[in-house]
């Protein structure tokens, strides 16, 4: 598995396990089933999937830590790393492409200042932003859209458009 | 002019001062088609239901009323019932609108669902990439809870029911019934291999599972409401009711529109509710239904078999703008209605640019458990990336058409299909510019 330090889940925020316990409690027929919540709830909180994760998640759950590792290495959404604290996903998919999807992601990149060619996860050099294509978010009545963590922007049309959106995290903490 | 939008499900949602709360709902007439429900037998809502003609919104188009009745009449396991809200088709975007905006509307249908086919637990799954729609439903959900419309003894009537949000991780192929209860499982969202077809025989937790796409349990609200017979007059035969037609790409106003399933044709919507082709340029093509669904092109006549005056079949013959918009129209064109997802290209637009795009997509997707479909959706990316690149070769048209037509029925799921339909459809529509590219490239 990764080699980059993680954290070791000793003592989880309480709050945190009670949403854990909440969760469980929505899968009455199989604890399995909690998999994928609990791998959001995870990646929401503390940034991304460490080795301890899918130990804790899999143990939490009665499960083999590859039964959860499996998921995390399938699903686009989950992540072995860390990103930047503000993680932008463009739409790449065809009627975002058709009204302007390409241009902004080259427009964010560069404005964020991250090295890359679309494939993968770039990273600004601050390591406060990150940007990646992602397939068709549906919203295709209002292309080109974009995200930035759980934030929906539709029609970033222009470069000034998206240089607004990004202004609006720049300042922020 | 074309038929007028007649909104039924997205009847609500523009209008100005409509919230997504429940008192908002109440106050428009919400739950009241639940209360009658939990009134009737159940088998009477699944024959109003069958009476209606209603079929699937989320792409395959299959009767609602005869996916119920798949449930064996002899079973004593629970039945589950999901609404697939993974939507994820590349084109689409009406769910969205429902999810955000009126989420009332499909947890009253739902539950009308459950009550029908006697399931007490039921999951929404959708994508993962929508966290803000997966908040409005949690708190809808409660809200509804609260009013004793979901939970214990509903309404006093002795019935159960609950209802769960679950989030989806970004994979497409979760918007295959069978791949979407894997998921719900826990597991990695390989489809399953059929039979048994319907999970209604075998599901979630080898239990008899129904799964509805969000618009299609919405409209089980208004069935009741109306009557099935009565439903069944909107839309033509076989192809009842409204459908949510969104239009994305080169038209002028792009968005989501309502109307009576063949109300109006491809026509009619591209030039007189879209306002026609944007910039000036002229129609060159359309995806009618969504990424999958083939491509159609302007200026070519799609001859189909109609029932003329005295009954007799007749051909007909039609222009792309004269195809109307319903299931059975679409599919005798060679195309389908699919999820009303409709993307609209101009002269200008390159297809073989426009292909690599959706192929990148389906390399994406594909789950990879078929190795015609996990192999093959990749080797027409790389196809098409030459050919966009100046690095066609001699051979590639016939090497892609060939790969194409080695995945389609070829795969436990129909992501085959899915994946290569655009291939084969760009490549007998537009075989000259694909031509160009592969000889203007390196010849070996």
């Amino acid at each position: 598995m990764s080699a980059e330090p993680t954290p070791i889940p000793a003592d989880l925020p309480a709050d945190f396990l009670a949403d854990v316990d909440r969760t469980v409690s929505h899968y009455p027929v199989s604890m399995r089933s909690a998999s994928l919540p609990l791998l959001h709830l995870w990646q929401e909180r503390f940034g991304y999937i460490s080795d301890p994760a899918v130990k804790w998640i899999a143990n939490r759950l009665g499960l083999q830590p590859i039964n959860v590792l499996e998921l995390v290495t399938f699903y686009p959404m989950f992540r072995r790393h860390a990103v930047g604290k503000f993680h932008i996903r463009v739409c790449r998919t065809l009627s975002c492409a058709l009204g302007g999807g390409y241009e902004l992601f080259e427009i964010l990149r560069e404005q964020i200042g991250a090295q890359g060619d679309g494939h993968g996860v770039a990273v600004s050099p601050d390591g406060r932003f990150s940007i990646e294509f992602v397939e068709c978010l549906a919203a295709c009545g209002t292309a080109p859209v974009m995200m930035v963590n759980d934030d929906f922007y539709e029609q970033v049309n222009s470069p000034t458009k998206a240089s607004e959106v990004l202004a609006h995290y720049k300042g922020k903490e | 002019m074309a038929a007028t939008e007649k909104r039924m499900i997205l009847r609500f949602v523009d209008e100005p001062g409509y919230t997504n709360d429940i008192e908002c709902y109440l106050r428009h007439g919400g739950y009241e088609q639940l209360r009658k429900a939990v009134g009737m037998q159940s088998a009477d809502i699944i024959n109003e239901v069958k009476a209606s003609g209603l079929r699937g919104r989320g792409g395959a188009g299959f009767g609602c009323g005869l996916k119920w009745s798949f449930i064996p009449p002899t079973n004593t396991k629970p039945v589950y019932l999901i609404c697939n809200a993974d939507e994820s088709e590349p084109g689409t975007f009406k769910d969205r609108q429902i999810i955000h905006r009126d989420p009332h509307q499909l947890i009253e249908g739902m539950t009308i669902a459950c009550f029908a086919n006697r399931a007490h637990l039921a999951y929404i799954y959708i994508r993962g990439e929508f966290p803000e729609g997966a908040r409005i439903l949690e708190r809808a959900l409660d809200e509804a809870r609260s009013k004793n419309f979901l939970g214990k003894n509903i309404l006093g009537t002795g019935f159960d029911c609950e209802i769960y949000v679950h989030r989806g991780a970004g994979a497409y192929i979760c918007g295959e019934e069978t791949g979407l209860i894997e998921s719900l499982e826990g597991k990695r969202p390989y489809p399953r291999i059929k039979p048994p077809y319907f999970p209604a025989v075998l599901g979630l937790y080898m239990s008899p599972t129904i799964v509805n796409n969000v618009e299609t349990l919405c409209h089980v609200k208004h069935i009741l409401s109306m009557g099935g017979a009565e439903y069944a007059k909107l839309g033509k035969p076989n192809n009842t009711g409204t459908r949510i037609i969104g239009v994305s790409g080169d038209v002028k106003n792009t968005g989501y529109y309502e109307f009576e399933v063949g109300a109006l044709t491809l026509g009619e919507l591209i030039y007189d509710v879209c306002g026609g082709i944007r910039n000036g340029n002229s129609l060159k093509a359309v995806i009618p239904g969504g990424s999958s669904s083939k491509i159609l092109k302007a200026g070519e006549v799609y001859r189909i078999k109609q029932k003329g005056p005295d009954g007799a079949m007749v051909d007909r013959d039609l222009r792309l703008e004269d195809i109307p918009m319903d299931f059975d129209t679409m599919a005798a064109v060679g195309s389908m209605a699919g999820s009303g997802g409709v993307i609209v290209m101009d002269h200008k637009r390159d297809m073989v640019d426009c292909l690599q795009n959706l192929n990148e997509f389906y390399a994406h997707e594909s789950c990879g458990q078929c190795t015609p479909c996990r192999e093959g959706s990749l080797w027409m990316k790389k196809i098409t990336t030459r050919l966009v690149h100046g690095e066609g070769r001699a051979g590639d048209v016939a090497t892609l058409k060939s790969v194409a037509d080695n995945i389609a029925g070829r795969t436990v799921c129909a992501f085959g299909e899915a994946c290569s339909w655009p291939t084969q459809s760009f490549l007998a529509k537009f075989k000259d510019e694909f031509e160009a590219k592969a000889k203007a490239g390196v010849a070996i």
